[in-house]
């Protein structure tokens, strides 16, 4: 698993999806049995290809949501509107069907399991898939850096992973979960909807003069907003590390 | 060609000519590995260092009064997005290297907030290379990379370094911040170069 960046050429293989987890009613995990998987390191994303009948193919990106594992890796698709890809990966895609993909790619937006300082993760939607990666890595590494993740989502039903996440809370063991929620909140919540602000990720994330590593994932804007909060409450930018997916929402 | 996938039909787009892997879409998504940095054109300044240490430098009002051309042209994110036919203005690399004296073979574009990436000098000559300034008709967003990008359009989109400050010239080539971090060192999106080994 160390050195995982990308070593030499990455060939296409071919998995067999072993399970399907349908998360929300958009979103779904997919598990894909390897026979030569190297590893990963949290944060990293493959390239998935579909081929049709006649030949045609498309490819997309997905982030890997698993610790790192011999043989096998998840990942969690949100299907999106008129998504090419993803609306077959969350929808007509079964158990036993192969699956094509290359990875593990990407080593920018990685969290390494030998680092001990405290780690800030800010997710919006489905942007908490390799935050998760992270999260699950951290607890089978045995590494007890302490984490605090923002999770920003629309309303409680679209909450990825919510159970282990309030497992994972509930066992103590130095992850701290804190939800935003923008437009519908659980019964009783103690404040409005609304997006996540500079007080939310004070109260919720490690003040700057810690250097906590910071990895934030999501739509553009919600990056956008949430980096520029970051380093205006004084976080090095040197420090924060961004994924972003999704149009600009707008002209720009 | 892959194995096929059961039940897939895609969706074809018709008449378009793109790379290989890639699809198109009509909105700009944005790809940054963090915060934007936030580039003030009053002390902004470009600065094109020869391997033998000579700098040719711009303030934003220099640069600004070199002739610029309007550019139309597609471009192709390594992400898999195509943005076809996007209208651009800028200053040509060709306009900015003429007074530079230099036999490298080599470029290593720098760019506000650390980012590096490296590509062949002659890939930034002859019509093929401009530091951009509007993108459709407005100045460029922050987020896209303004006050000023790299804009070379026939290598993958991470080349067009956005908020770019300068661009050395080498007779070695050295992998810039992407390269050195599994992607291709070239990216020639119709040869599909997007990770090493490609």
């Amino acid at each position: 698993m160390a050195g995982t960046a990308v070593l030499g050429r990455l060939t296409w293989q071919v998995g067999t999806v072993t399970a399907l987890r349908e998360e929300t009613s958009t979103a779904r995990t997919i598990v894909v049995g390897l026979p030569q998987w190297p590893g990963h390191l949290a944060g990293q994303h493959v390239d998935v290809r579909l081929t049709a009948e006649d030949g045609y193919s498309a490819q997309r990106s997905y982030s890997i949501a698993s610790a790192p594992a011999n043989g096998n890796l998840e990942l969690t698709v949100q299907r999106l509107p008129d998504g090419e890809v993803s609306s077959y990966l969350a929808g007509a895609l079964e158990v036993g069907y192969p699956l094509e993909l290359r990875g593990p790619i990407g080593g920018w937006f990685v969290w390494e399991p030998d680092t001990q300082v405290p780690v800030m993760l800010v997710a919006g939607g489905s942007g908490v898939v390799p935050l998760m990666a992270m999260i699950r890595t951290r607890e089978a590494a045995g590494n007890k850096a302490p984490f605090r993740l923002v999770y920003s989502v629309r309303s409680p039903d679209t909450e990825l992973y919510k159970d282990e996440l309030a497992e994972r809370q509930r066992r103590g063991d130095g992850l701290d979960v804190t939800y935003v929620y923008t437009r519908t909140t659980p019964p009783g919540w103690p404040v409005p909807p609304g997006r996540i602000n500079a007080g939310v990720l004070e109260s919720a994330g490690w003040p700057p003069d810690r250097r906590p590593a910071v990895f934030v994932c999501g739509p553009t804007p919600f990056v956008e907003a949430v980096a520029n909060l970051l380093v205006n409450a004084g976080h090095d930018s040197r420090l924060i590390k961004t994924e972003r997916f999704g149009p600009t929402g707008g002209k720009s | 060609m892959g194995i096929v996938s059961p039940g897939f039909h895609g969706r074809r787009q018709a008449g378009q000519k793109l790379p290989p892997g890639q699809y198109l879409v009509t909105d700009f998504p944005v790809l940054s590995a963090g915060p934007t940095p936030r580039v003030d054109t009053g002390s902004w300044e470009l600065r094109i260092t020869s391997e033998t240490g000579q700098v040719h430098s711009w303030n934003w009002a220099e640069f600004r009064a070199l002739p610029s051309e309007d550019i139309t042209v597609d471009i192709h994110c390594v992400t898999k997005w195509s943005k076809l036919h996007t209208g651009w203005q800028g200053v040509s690399l060709d306009t900015l290297l003429a007074g530079v004296e230099t036999s490298a073979g080599f470029a290593l574009a720098r760019s506000y907030g650390g980012y590096t990436t490296n590509l062949p000098l002659p890939d930034l000559r002859d019509g093929q290379a401009w530091i951009a300034y509007e993108f459709d008709g407005s100045p460029l967003a922050a987020e896209h990379g303004g006050p000023a990008r790299l804009l070379v359009p026939h290598l993958y989109f991470w080349k067009s370094a956005k908020w770019v400050s300068g661009i050395d010239l080498r007779a070695k080539d050295e992998p810039g911040f992407w390269e050195s971090l599994g992607y291709h060192n070239y990216g020639d999106p119709w040869r599909e170069q997007r990770y090493w080994g490609d």
